[in-house]
């Protein structure tokens, strides 16, 4: 941080933190607190740790994929002594589908909506705290069983859930269908459920405190762009999230008291006793796209937001078509109702309904090239300031493009009977989730965490592993394309016995040492992120002269957020306004004429 | 350093586009095998590969140009280095219609261009001349199936109606995990599954359909070239989908009738026939 001068503000140390504590009062403040900054942090720490077994569980994907049924070295001979240190097939449709669960309903989810809308939406409108804190803690807490159901569910029978993370029935529905579709199954979908209440409840309260507790003078085309994510994908959590629910508890009928909302008539398999059936499998994947992909939005939008406003701070210049950007995530929000049959063009689906979700599929297209086109327009002409939050926030864009790009292959009907179900899906969506999102939170992390400690992280090492991140990243996930082309199935234990795909091993191996570089880059990350913590340089108010509200309040912010009534009198993005010497304009500092105005009238 | 980093994100579109082309344009050494596999269908896997080709010059063109722009702004617009006073604009109306239309109507011709590949493949099963003897008229019949291919954890069961073109009946014959069909003929496949959701995915004809339980489908295809290719499953159907593989024969007429023959005849002589005791 030597280009932006630190802020000029004097380090404010207002915590809740106290010389002395009793184990009562630390109880109420850090572990079940009802304040939204702590309740943030929780849900960051959570879901780091889980971002860590999620990563964990995807090397021994890769591990699978590169060298197939070869001892696994230092863990194999611990984990699969039975098998002489190698991986099981059951053992790999578990990594897969349990990589999945973990990094979509214990990451990426709680990390934008949990973590950051929970410390940011309050702070960035100008509230003390959420409309209903009891309600927040209880979101949180709803987590804690989730994490129970699913790290039981490691040491069920199966070793974990292994339907995939979509729990296709039948495969999901007859206990009997797989070693892990027992009480591994049964525990997963409890997981699930409880992920989704707790979901329900943190919408609910976004929704509640952004429309009611906005600072006076912030109206709704002042708000952040994050904040507009954060309200959106609220939206759409709490339409869709139902139908999750739904269908998860008519799945764990259809496996425990005989219901047959997903199973034919005489559905067997494994030799299991014919159930009496009646449905339909296809039904399933309806009900769970039709919240599955709207989470793909509610997975994306909030770094969309995020990425937004660290662009426009970095390049020191508004952000470019602020409306059409609001426009565009609440098309993409609207769009993305009306799109899930095209993860089902080749499931049995009426083709003649293909037609229409292809369409629509395309179209959704359209908000996400507008909202690219705005972020270049964003840095035509600015002063770009290449900090390790920036590099983050334009490695989202320039990566986005490649997953956005990539989606346009699949919505075509007829080429998505070819790479339906191979490595170009796969590609598709790590480059939106880890290329996007993931880059997003990276740097949101970087970016606010003077906020959330009242101290910065180190930015050289920030670039360090922004760099290794990014390298290794395309490593991984681009060859995939590659892949994709040829056909190359995901969710394959072992592929290479298929004459199509013999010669594929070497790229996967490629692909695989990528990985294990990009994992291991995160170690930079987390050294930076707890030294930072503690021993990172101090900080004020303001360190990266940005505008909106939050910067106002005291870093870390005290319990209620600010000393002080903030009133709003602009956007959040009048960087280099001609109206001030600054190159920033602070939402809360009152515009010239009316500190003229007040001194004239003596009264305000 | 802004340069720096300006370079690096240059190398995506520099790299990416390599990435792509090199196997499509040298198919042989290291790269072979790494794109499109070899096509042996008379029409769907020529229209599926272009309209891949389609999208892929179309995205690629926007994939470079913006990969382009962003580095050029990244190393133009470096505040250490750039003097100029930012551009202090809110965005430009104009703008943001001219780069809403076109990609919209892009968007739309790519969508309403694949509809007939689609419907010629999923939705116009091939027809035989009906009573009038003319083939496209309105009393066509649709054409029957060469064989049913049941799906089941984790093998392809295949049944061919055999001499009197009827399933189940006595003079059937069936394999496991290889169907055979004849060259330069218009095949019908019935395919169903008798436990979970299977895929069948024929990499070289671009054709891939979900089997589900409980549901009947037909799906088409026309080979050209003999030889033996995949059948792949690409659902997952529990811990042992990797090794559901099928193999698809496509014979010379003759070796085709002849390979019946020698099936049928084969399974007749075999005291064992697990398979059949399950019908």
């Amino acid at each position: 941080m030597s280009d932006i001068p630190l802020g000029t503000t004097a380090p404010v140390a207002v915590g809740h933190a106290k010389p002395s504590m009793g184990v009562g009062e630390f109880l109420s403040t850090y572990v079940f607190s009802r304040d939204h900054k702590v309740i943030g942090i929780q849900f960051l720490f959570s879901t780091l740790l889980w971002f860590l077994v999620g990563g964990l569980l995807a090397l021994g994907i890769r591990w699978q994929l590169a060298w197939p049924w070869s001892n696994m070295p230092i863990i194999g001979r611990m984990l699969f002594s039975a098998q002489g240190g190698q991986i099981s097939p059951e053992f790999y449709t578990m990594l897969f589908t349990m990589h999945a669960t973990v990094m979509i309903f214990f990451v990426i989810i709680p990390i934008l909506a949990g973590a950051f809308g929970n410390f940011l939406i309050p702070l960035m409108i100008g509230a003390d705290d959420m409309a209903f804190p009891t309600l927040n803690m209880l979101s949180y807490w709803f987590m804690w069983p989730a994490f129970i159901c699913i790290g039981l569910s490691f040491f069920a029978p199966g070793n974990g859930a292994a339907a995939g993370w979509t729990s296709y029935a039948p495969l999901s529905a007859i206990p009997e269908a797989a070693p892990s579709s027992g009480m591994a199954q049964t525990l997963w979908l409890l997981g699930i459920t409880f992920v989704g209440v707790s979901s329900m409840m943190g919408s609910v309260n976004y929704l509640t405190t952004i429309i009611q507790m906005r600072a006076p003078g912030m109206t709704m085309f002042r708000l952040p762009l994050t904040i507009w994510g954060m309200f959106i994908t609220a939206i759409l959590q709490a339409f869709a999230l139902p139908v999750l629910t739904a269908a998860g508890f008519m799945l764990l009928l259809d496996r425990t008291i005989g219901t047959g909302f997903f199973l034919p008539e005489m559905a067997t398999a494994n030799n299991a006793a014919p159930t009496s059936g009646g449905g339909q499998p296809l039904l399933w994947q309806h009900l769970f796209w039709f919240y599955s992909h709207p989470a793909v939005y509610i997975m994306i939008l909030p770094a969309m937001g995020m990425v937004s406003d660290m662009i426009s701070c970095f390049a020191r210049k508004p952000i470019f078509g602020y409306k059409p950007m609001v426009y565009s995530m609440s098309g993409i929000a609207g769009l993305g109702f009306i799109v899930w049959g095209h993860h089902m063009f080749v499931s049995g689906m009426n083709p003649a309904l293909g037609m229409t979700f292809m369409v629509s599929t395309m179209m959704i297209a359209l908000p996400s090239a507008v909202k690219t086109f705005n972020w270049l327009g964003t840095l035509w002409g600015g002063k770009i300031h290449y900090t390790t939050p920036m590099l983050f926030s334009i490695a989202f864009v320039s990566m986005f493009v490649i997953g956005g790009l990539s989606g346009i292959f699949m919505a075509a009907t007829p080429v998505d009977q070819m790479i339906h179900d191979t490595y170009y899906i796969v590609a598709h969506f790590h480059y939106v989730l880890f290329g996007g999102t993931a880059m997003g939170v990276f740097g949101a992390i970087y970016f606010w965490f003077p906020k959330m400690f009242g101290r910065m992280m180190n930015d050289s090492w920030g670039k360090v592993h922004f760099f290794l991140t990014f390298i290794f990243l395309n490593g991984t996930f681009f060859t995939m394309h590659v892949l994709g082309a040829v056909g190359f199935p995901r969710r394959l234990a072992d592929p290479y016995h298929y004459l199509t795909f013999a010669q594929l091993q070497p790229i996967n191996q490629f692909m695989t040492i990528s990985a294990i570089g990009m994992v291991t880059s995160q170690i930079i990350f987390a050294i930076n992120f707890f030294y930072s913590m503690f021993y990172g340089p101090r900080v004020g108010r303001n360190p990266w002269h940005a505008n909106s509200l939050e910067w106002m309040a005291p870093s870390p912010p005290g319990h209620g957020n600010f000393d002080f009534q903030p009133v709003v009198y602009r956007g959040p993005y009048e960087y280099g306004s001609p109206e001030t010497d600054d190159d920033y304009y602070p939402q809360t500092q009152p515009p010239p004429e009316d500190r003229e105005a007040s001194s004239d009238e003596g009264d305000h | 350093m802004g340069r720096f980093w300006s370079l690096l994100f240059l190398m995506v579109p520099v790299l990416g586009t390599a990435v792509m082309v090199a196997p499509m344009v040298y198919q042989t050494g290291m790269l072979a095998g790494h794109w499109l596999p070899e096509d042996i269908s008379a029409y769907n896997g020529h229209i599926v590969d272009s309209l891949f080709y389609l999208i892929l010059g179309l995205t690629g063109a926007i994939f470079i140009a913006t990969g382009l722009v962003l580095f050029a702004f990244m190393w133009k617009y470096d505040a250490a280095k750039n003097d100029e006073a930012v551009k202090y604009t809110h965005g430009n109306h104009v703008l943001e219609v001219v780069w809403s239309i076109l990609p919209a109507g892009t968007l739309l011709f790519i969508a309403i261009f694949q509809m007939d590949a689609w419907a010629n493949s999923k939705m116009r099963r091939p027809t035989l001349p009906g009573p009038d003897g003319v083939i496209g008229t309105s009393d066509d019949i649709p054409k029957p199936p060469m064989a049913l291919v049941t799906g089941r954890q984790f093998e392809w069961r295949i049944q061919y109606p055999g001499e009197d073109g009827v399933l189940q009946t006595p003079d059937d014959i069936y394999t496991v995990n290889e169907l055979h069909v004849p060259v330069g003929e218009e095949v019908v496949l019935q395919i169903e599954a008798e436990d979970v959701l299977h895929s069948f995915f024929l990499p070289n004809l671009r054709i891939k359909q979900d089997v589900v339980p409980g549901m009947r489908q037909f799906i088409w295809f026309k080979p050209i070239k003999t030889g033996t290719y995949d059948i792949v499953c690409a659902e997952l159907c529990g811990w042992g989908h990797y090794k559901m593989r099928g193999r698809l024969v496509v014979d010379t007429p003759a070796q085709y009738k002849q390979w019946l023959v020698d099936t049928f005849l084969e399974q007749e002589t075999t005291t064992v026939r697990p398979k059949e005791a399950e019908e």
